[in-house]
């Protein structure tokens, strides 16, 4: 295993994992942009991430494009690969290595928190533990999703004339913001920017129940007072929004959890909600994998290392190029 | 401690006024006694401990965290207090203390305990409640509520008037057992016949443009430039209250400890010049928003109140007096009082009106804004009352100046880049020398945005860097120096007058043009308006 432009690389078995360059043969954990390039020759990844590769990418998604459930094994090269779940978005993997009787797991993207949209982490003991660290400081502890999703509601029933415009990124933040309003009772119609429809219908193929929802591209935009209105953070900014009747602003992502953060970028209601493990989540599941070593990708890598090494556990940063720790 | 928490939180990312008062509101509503009533002092700074310092609660910090962590984190964060909150280790999924018990408690913890104190409860507070916690103890709310909002949401959530309420608040103590009782009904009005406490300012209308009054109906005065205030004594308690009924004694011991009238007073608080004149408005800017005042400061500063009114003589309320009568009874009152601290409001005297407007005219001096006029049998009543107090501001001065940047705005104008950074010519370079985020209307708002998107050269965040090549004329009330602002110069409430699209740039104004501004105006009376 070692890093060259591309990204990862398994020389043994002759494939990259989420490469940032065009490769022969590519491992994708999952389906967001910065770990699914386009136009690798041949992509390995669960069903449901090459299909949500399908539907971003198109034919660029790759030339053959091979599925593999979660839990079976598949020898390429003189390596066994196994994907299990990640708990991230819908589809997310971690990806198990097995070769010479050592075993390598790579996190991808990862969290340890019920998602009601995506199957839960799955720990795997192993030799070497490749780990994300995008809230790898301890700042960055998130609260429970469901005081998070009571603020947002709470903040309806006191402004019951705005509309309630949440920033949401279009892959599996959305439809887990859905589903938790769904489960805190909330039932009304939940409005849509056009952007985010593709990928709500592919979750409700999947068997994710998001209840009504409606687009809001084309409507008029009186009706949504008093509403929630999921849209992708960039168009909070732009002319898209002012048919809101006046908005009040909300954003869905772990980087609310500091203040000075979530100002900077006109919030006006942060919802501390992530995809990614917060700062408790990461340093239990290193312990939890037992590994002897640990390699840190990409986020704040120095903090997690430092955590390692005073445990006395080999630790260090690979600082791949080409993630995105914005998007969350 | 749960639901302050969660209001200053709110506070702190909501930018309109209204919504502000709809947080403020709901709290009280909601939250019991003793609690609320806290709260609601501590927004109004009514209630500040400063039993700890920022260092001993990073002190704290550091004995549970890693240093090499809190370094990384600190670095992150940037913010002490913020960082402290976020990163102290444990889920905070106890029972966090109520505020009453936290105010009761730190009011019977000496110096030397409150470290152990905090310690306790920081163990049992989620994140928000930790930084709601570090922030009232370490004495610095600084949420964006003014003492002024905060009585307003309680008379809004309670349906009383604003004027009554504050004629109250002063009287009474924290957590304000009496007044909520008795606006929920449970108790009659508290009575406060006896405390030092201010009346509700009486206030102006500005003067409707064209519009002319019977000279003999009104006296006509200067409109100084500084801080309106009431003094209040009562027996031996003093105080200087401003019309947003701050108590601000403890910043202007000069003044408080000068005024021996066993009364009430309204005047404008000032500066005096090295000349025995009025000195310009940021001299006395030096003065505000202080715990407490060197004596340097004083020296330097020395403040005085110019007396426009009188409210209460002795037992005596006078408020129903008509104004003529109550100015007898101010000269009476003034004669007694230390001139070095207070004068009276000199009376003008037009002839006709063709007079007083050339008099407004003449207001060209940096310390005035303009005329008042107020009817001679007017009452002092609290409030903006129709037809009887006017202001006439003088015209606002008027500057040719270049966008530089914009910024998004907040609220309903989050889509729009509606704040406006400006600057002025300095040797071939547009030096910034203003920000305006009003004085247009929707309609060149939309221009103005569309312009902005249009001709963005640079983006940081929410601001984006324009050509220079957009020339806006912007008013202002006045000009002065300043050595805060790089280019020298600061204007008082400059606005966006009109957009020059037809104007080239290079023909907007240059940097000497404003220093032109201060010093005829510091000079001489007969400046010509641009
Ligand atoms: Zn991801």
């Amino acid at each position: 295993m070692r890093t060259d432009e591309s990204g990862l690389y398994c020389e043994p078995g002759g494939f990259h994992i989420d490469p940032q360059r065009v490769v022969e043969r590519a491992i994708v954990t999952h389906g967001h942009g910065d770990h699914a390039r386009p136009n690798n020759r041949k992509v390995l990844a669960t069903e449901a991430t090459l299909d949500i590769m399908r539907l971003r990418l198109g034919v660029a998604a790759g030339d053959t494009l091979q599925p593999l459930a979660y839990g079976e094994t598949l020898r390429i090269g003189e390596v066994d690969v196994c994907l299990v779940p990640a708990g991230h978005v819908l589809g997310s993997a971690q990806v198990v290595l097995e070769y010479g009787g050592s075993r390598i797991v790579v996190s991808g993207d990862y969290k340890r928190r019920r998602d009601p949209t995506c199957a839960g982490f799955e720990v795997v003991t192993c030799d070497v533990f490749i780990t994300e660290a995008t809230f790898a400081l301890p700042v960055f502890r998130h609260p429970p999703d469901t005081e998070e999703i009571d603020k947002l509601l709470a903040s309806l029933d006191l402004f019951p004339e705005r509309a309630h415009l949440v920033g949401v990124y279009g892959l599996g933040k959305c439809q887990r913001v859905i589903a938790l309003l769904r489960e805190a009772g909330y039932d009304r119609p939940i409005y849509l920017h056009g952007a985010l429809q593709t990928l709500c219908e592919f979750y409700e193929a999947q068997g994710v129940a998001l209840g009504p929802l409606r687009y809001a591209t084309a409507r008029d935009g009186k009706e949504m007072a008093g509403e929630i209105v999921l849209a992708p953070p960039s168009a909070l900014k732009e002319v898209w929004s002012r048919r809101m009747p006046n908005p009040r602003t909300a954003m869905a992502s772990g980087w609310m959890r500091v203040r000075q953060r979530a100002r900077q970028r006109l919030v006006e209601l942060p919802l501390i909600i992530s995809d990614h493990a917060d700062w408790d989540e990461l340093t239990q599941t290193l312990t939890e994998v037992e590994a002897g070593e640990i390699w840190v990708t990409h986020g704040r890598e120095e903090a997690l290392v430092h955590w390692a090494a005073q445990r006395g556990l080999k630790a260090r940063a690979l600082s791949l190029a080409g993630f995105e720790d914005e998007a969350e | 401690m749960r639901a302050f928490a969660r209001l200053l939180d709110d506070l702190v990312f909501m930018p309109s006024r209204n919504g502000k008062l709809a947080l403020i509101e709901d709290y009280l509503k909601r939250v019991p006694d003793p609690h609320r009533g806290w709260g609601l002092s501590a927004l109004t700074g009514d209630l500040s401990f400063h039993a700890a310092k920022p260092a001993m609660i990073r002190t704290l910090v550091e004995e549970r965290t890693d240093p090499e962590l809190f370094r990384l984190s600190y670095d992150y964060v940037g913010d002490m207090a913020e960082t402290c909150a976020l990163m102290w280790p444990g889920d905070g999924h106890g029972e966090a203390p109520r505020l009453g018990e936290i105010v009761d408690t730190l009011n019977r913890t000496g110096r030397s305990e409150v470290a152990g104190v905090l310690r306790g409860w920081l163990d049992r507070m989620n994140a928000t409640e930790r930084w709601a916690l570090i922030k009232l103890v370490t004495g610095g709310m600084r949420v964006g509520v003014s003492a002024r909002l905060a009585k307003t949401a309680f008379s809004r959530a309670f349906d009383r008037d604003l004027d009554t309420v504050e004629e109250l608040w002063h009287a009474l103590d924290p957590p304000f057992a009496e007044l909520f009782a008795w606006v929920e009904g449970r108790a009659e009005k508290p009575d406060v016949a006896n405390a030092p406490v201010m009346r509700p300012f009486m206030l102006a209308h500005p003067l409707e443009e064209g519009e002319e009054l019977d000279p003999s109906e009104f006296l006509a005065e200067w409109k100084w430039d500084g801080v309106r205030v009431q003094l209040v004594r009562r027996g031996a308690e003093r105080r200087v209250y401003s019309r947003t009924g701050d108590d601000i004694s403890a910043a202007f011991p000069d003044v408080i400890e000068a005024y021996d009238f066993d009364g009430i007073v309204d005047g404008e608080l000032l500066v005096r010049a090295a000349d025995g004149g009025v000195a310009p408005f940021n001299h006395l800017q030096q003065r505000l928003n202080r715990k407490t005042v060197s004596a340097k400061m004083m020296a330097r500063y020395p403040a005085f109140v110019r007396l426009y009114d009188i409210l209460v003589a002795g037992e005596e309320d006078l408020r129903e007096l008509p104004l003529i009568e109550r100015r007898q009874r101010l000269e009476e009152a003034v004669a007694g009082m230390d001139p070095i601290r207070f004068d009276i409001s000199e009376i003008l005297t037009p002839a006709s009106w063709e007079e007083i407007a050339e008099m407004r005219q003449r207001a060209r001096e940096a310390e005035l804004e303009g005329l008042m006029l107020k009817r001679r049998d007017s009452a002092y009543q609290g409030g903006r009352v129709k037809g009887l107090w006017f202001k006439w501001k003088r015209d606002p001065l008027t500057a040719d100046v270049v966008l530089m940047y914009a910024q998004r705005g907040h609220g309903k104008r989050s889509s729009f880049y509606s704040d406006y950074t400006f600057g002025a010519w300095r040797d071939g370079e547009l030096v910034p020398v203003g920000k305006a985020y009003f004085g247009f209307t929707d309609a060149e708002l939309a221009e103005l945005d569309r312009w902005v998107r249009g001709h963005t050269i640079q983006r940081f965040g929410p601001v984006r860097e324009v050509e220079k090549a957009l020339v806006l004329e912007v008013a202002f009330d006045s000009v002065h120096r300043s050595k805060r602002h790089k280019s020298g110069v600061a204007m008082r409430f400059p606005r966006i007058k009109r957009i020059r699209f037809d104007k080239p740039a290079k023909e907007a104004d240059h940097l000497e043009a404003f220093f032109k501004m201060i010093g005829e105006a510091g000079e001489s009376e007969s400046v010509a308006e641009k």
